[in-house]
Parts: structure tokens; sequence; C-alpha cells
């Protein structure tokens, strides 16, 4: 493992961050990454956060067009509400903030004390939850649909509108229409060692594989013997569809977990497209690489989207932060 | 009676357990969490006992307020502000008595659990902190030996059940035969309070 002690991998990956995005601003101590030029009057202000380990999600979304400010908590572990109201604060032009929060319990609990926290301070927040995790189907003996590789959608979508100047309302509705519209299914075909434990978190063999994998290590549902990139493909397209049966066309995420070469990705992204082609689903966008990783995890998530002509719009909008950047 | 002096005790001896049990409680961690309750927990009791040595609150409530506040802030993950709102609400219940008595810790304690089930949704046979909580709380009454034994089975009886709340609880039935971490560090929590009155 790349780092020095296991304590300070977070504050160590900000200090980098920090000098190789001068366009950011990165509190290390606070560990609050907010763009440079925040407040931006007129501009509803999104704001994200969630454990380390699944960059560039979140820090690497900050900048126009997308996030106006990010908080890293620990590896694995939620942000403190004093770093959501911090960064609130921070961005806030009188627009309202819009919370994008992940659906695990850390995030929500933490989430939520931070909005009651900010509005004492004057500050309007609204709150979405990213929940399109079509892996976890008991939702009620479960905390629910993780949120997972649509949160990039919605942060994209929802920046373009607060970019656009739309109100508060507009864009908090926006989000969540964006997540309702979206489905994910992920995989792992190894096992993530955190800084901490040093060790692979769960025991995945040479030769399985994991279906239905969450971003934390935490393991799936089923396992399975090692399967072809096609045979993978099919099992996450129809995980997918058999939640979502769009009629527009959709945007396709594939996203690494972190140890897939682009070789592979690109490979399975084919599959993915061969396959949503004879599903007769029509493909507006396509975007591959590693987004919502894992740490070290090998392994990928297939995530779908169906949108219309004003969610294309803003998908195309441009953005220029260190982890997107297009039209800019 | 209990006064300040012994909830700060309290705190400092969960810390040192904490510190003692780390491993444990990451190993239990993870096969059906993400490996890390152990090292959160440890960095937010540390903070409480610098905090607690720095204000010096001189009231039982405002001793747990503090806490609870402190380990908001500093947790993170689930287990912040669950513990935060156990000890903070705990603490406001106790409100400015500068002596109180075990019974009526055991009340005060009662509305925090009451307030973590509110805040987490989690019920009895969820799999979580509340299984050591709740039976600990109800065996406060007789002595805080009892709560701690009472906590010490809760936890351990975890193991057969199936996660429904928090991270575990997307293993389904893979989470059966692994003991919660969280109702494991919620037995270590009453169990300093046995050690906090022996001294």
């Amino acid at each position: 493992m790349l780092i020095n002690v296991p304590e300070t991998v977070v504050a160590d990956a900000l200090r980098g961050m920090a000098s190789a995005h001068p366009e950011l601003t990165v509190d290390v101590e606070n560990r609050v990454i907010v763009r440079r030029d925040a407040p931006v009057a007129g501009q509803v202000a999104l704001v994200s956060g969630g454990g380390s380990g699944h960059e560039p999600l979140h820090g690497g979304f900050v900048g126009p067009g997308m996030l106006a400010a990010a908080c890293p908590g620990e590896v694995f572990t939620s942000p403190v509400p004093d770093q959501m109201v911090r960064a609130a604060a921070a961005v806030d032009s009188g627009a309202g903030v819009l919370f994008i929060v992940k659906n695990y319990t850390g995030d929500v609990l933490n989430f939520d004390m931070a909005a009651e926290l900010a509005e004492d301070e004057g500050i309007q927040v609204a709150k979405v939850l990213v929940n399109d995790d079509v892996a976890v189907t008991d939702s009620l003996y479960t905390a629910g649909r993780r949120g997972t590789g649509a949160t990039l959608f919605v942060e994209k979508i929802a920046g373009a509108a607060a970019q656009e100047g739309r109100p508060l309302e507009q864009v908090e509705s926006l989000a969540r229409r964006v997540n309702e519209k979206s489905r994910s299914f992920g995989f792992a075909l190894s096992a993530v060692t955190t800084p901490a434990k040093g060790t692979p978190t769960f025991d995945l063999p040479p030769g399985e594989l994991e279906l239905g994998i969450g971003i934390h290590g935490e393991p799936g549902r089923e396992r399975r013997p090692m399967m072809t990139s096609g045979e993978i493909a099919e099992a996450a397209v129809d995980a997918v569809l058999t939640d979502l049966a769009p009629r527009n066309p959709v945007l396709v995420l594939v996203n690494g977990m972190g140890a897939t070469p682009l070789l592979e990705l690109y490979g399975f992204n084919a599959e993915v497209q061969r396959i949503l082609r004879g599903r007769g689903v029509a493909v507006a966008r396509t975007l591959v690489g590693n987004y919502v990783t894992s740490l070290d995890m090998a392994g990928a998530s297939v995530t779908l989207c169906e949108i219309d002509e004003d969610l294309l719009a803003l998908w195309d909008a441009p953005v220029s932060t260190p982890g997107l950047r297009w039209g800019m | 009676m209990l006064d300040a002096d012994f909830f700060r005790r309290w705190m400092t001896a969960t810390a040192a357990s904490v510190d003692r049990e780390a491993e444990r409680l990451t190993a239990l961690d993870s096969p059906i969490g993400d490996a890390d309750h152990g090292s959160n927990l440890q960095r937010g009791f540390r903070d409480v006992v610098t905090a607690l040595e720095k204000d010096a609150p001189d009231t039982p409530g405002a001793v747990l307020t503090l806490a609870g506040r402190r380990l908001i802030s500093t947790v993170g993950g689930a287990s912040g502000p669950l513990y935060g709102t156990l000890l903070r609400r705990t603490g406001k219940a106790l409100a400015d008595a500068s002596e109180v008595g075990r019974e009526q810790l055991a009340e005060a304690l009662r509305e925090g659990v009451d307030a973590v089930r509110t805040l987490g949704g989690a019920a009895p046979g969820d799999k979580t902190m509340i299984d050591a909580l709740v039976p600990a709380v109800d065996a406060l009454g007789e002595s805080f030996a009892a709560a701690r034994t009472a906590a010490e089975e809760g936890a351990e009886a975890t193991t057969p059940l199936q996660a429904r709340k928090g991270r575990a609880s997307y293993l389904g039935e893979r989470s059966i035969g692994h003991q919660d971490p969280g109702a494991t560090s919620a037995a270590l929590l009453v169990a300093a309070l046995e050690e906090a009155a022996d001294e």
C-alpha cells in the first residue's frame, strides 16, 4: 500500500489534492473541499460527502457545473456534521444548499444532523437521498438500497441546473428525478483492503466473483465461479432492467471499482452495449472509467439512467472538476 | 450517589476499554461491516477524555452532554450520531443535578436509548447496539454488575440473529453467526460503569 501511516491517509491525500488543484480551496484540518469562487451569487450550492476511498467521488467532483463543496470522511466512514455545516456556510450565496446523500445509515444520520444545524444558522437546506443499487432487494429488512453509481449522475445533472441559476426547489426535484430514474448493479473480482486493517476485509478466492457488491468492501449477495465479461454484463444489465424499464434513451455509466484496468472496462462496456441493444434500450451517452470506486477492489458496476431532453442537455452542459471535465 | 467525577471516570474507563478492545471490535466488524468500528470509537473516546480534561464540566449531565457532542463531532459513520445521541440525551435527562442515584441514571439512560431507537430506527432483535443496551438498562436498577452481565449476554445473543439495520443488513442471511460489533462496544460502555463505581 502506498501510504505513510494509516492514521494520516485522508489528510495526506487532501494535501496532495490541494497542490494539484489550485482551483479548489482544500481545508485539510477541517476536511472540506470548496470551489475557489464560492459562494457564487444567485446559484444554489451542491454539497456532498461521504467516506473516503471512493475517489474521485466526491472531492474530485467539486467545481463549476457540479459540486460547490465536498466533505471527505475517514476511509469508508461518513464525515461528521461539523464538516457539512462548515461547507454549507462557505458556499451558500443565499440561494440555498442542496445536500446530496448516499443512502448509508452513517451518511444519512450525519447529514440530517448537519441540516438541522445549518438551518439554525439561517441557511436554507434541502436534501436528496441517492439509493440506486438494485442488489439490495429486501428494503424492508435492511437499511435500504445503497447509493452508488447514480451519485455521479445526480451530482452532474443537478450541478448543471444549479450553474444555470435554477432555484433550490427545482434543483432538488431534478436531483430526485435523476435518482428515481437510475439503477445500478455492481460486482467484485477481489476483496478490498482498507489502510486501517491492511488485509482484505473479506475472503474472495481467485476464480470466484461476488455479485451485488457495495462500494465499502461489504460483500454482496451471491458468490459464483468466475464468469466471462459477457456473462457478467448480462447478469448486471438484467438485474438493472428487472427494476427499470426504460422507454426513453439512457445514460450508461460503466464504473470501475479501482483495480480493474480500463482495457477490461472498455471490453466490458462493449458487452453491456451489445446486451442493451438486444433488449431494445437506446443509449444516449456512455461514460467509462473509475468514478465511484472502492479503494483497491477489482470489479465494476453498471448504472443506467433514463433521461429526457432536459436531463440530456444538463448532462451535456459544461463541467470543470478534477474528475469530470468537458465543454469548458 | 454519583457525582460528576463518577461520570468522568465512566468515560475514561470506556476510553481505556475501547483502546484495549479496538482490534477485537474491528475484527468483528470485518466479516459483516467494513473493519473500522474499533478505530472509529477509539478516535472518539480519546477526544472525549481530552475534552473533559480541558473543560472540566461540574455536573453529571454536563459531562455526558459534552461527551456526546464530542462523539458526534469526531466519530462519523453511524456510530458517531448514535453513541453521541445516547450520551447527550442521557445527559440532558439528568439536567443540572450535582449528584444522581443509580435508579435516576437508569431512567435517564432509558431516555437516551429511546432516542437512539428513534434515530436509528432499530428494535430489539435487529442485531444492533440496542440488543445490549435495552437489557442493560432493565438490569441497572438492580446493580452495575447486573447491567454489565445483561449487556454482555445481550451482545453475545446477537450472534445467531440476522441483521436488519446498518451495513451488516446488506448481507442478509450471511450476517448470521457473527456477533454484532455495535452491541459489543455497547457492552464495553456498560461494563465501564462498574469499573467507575469500583474506583
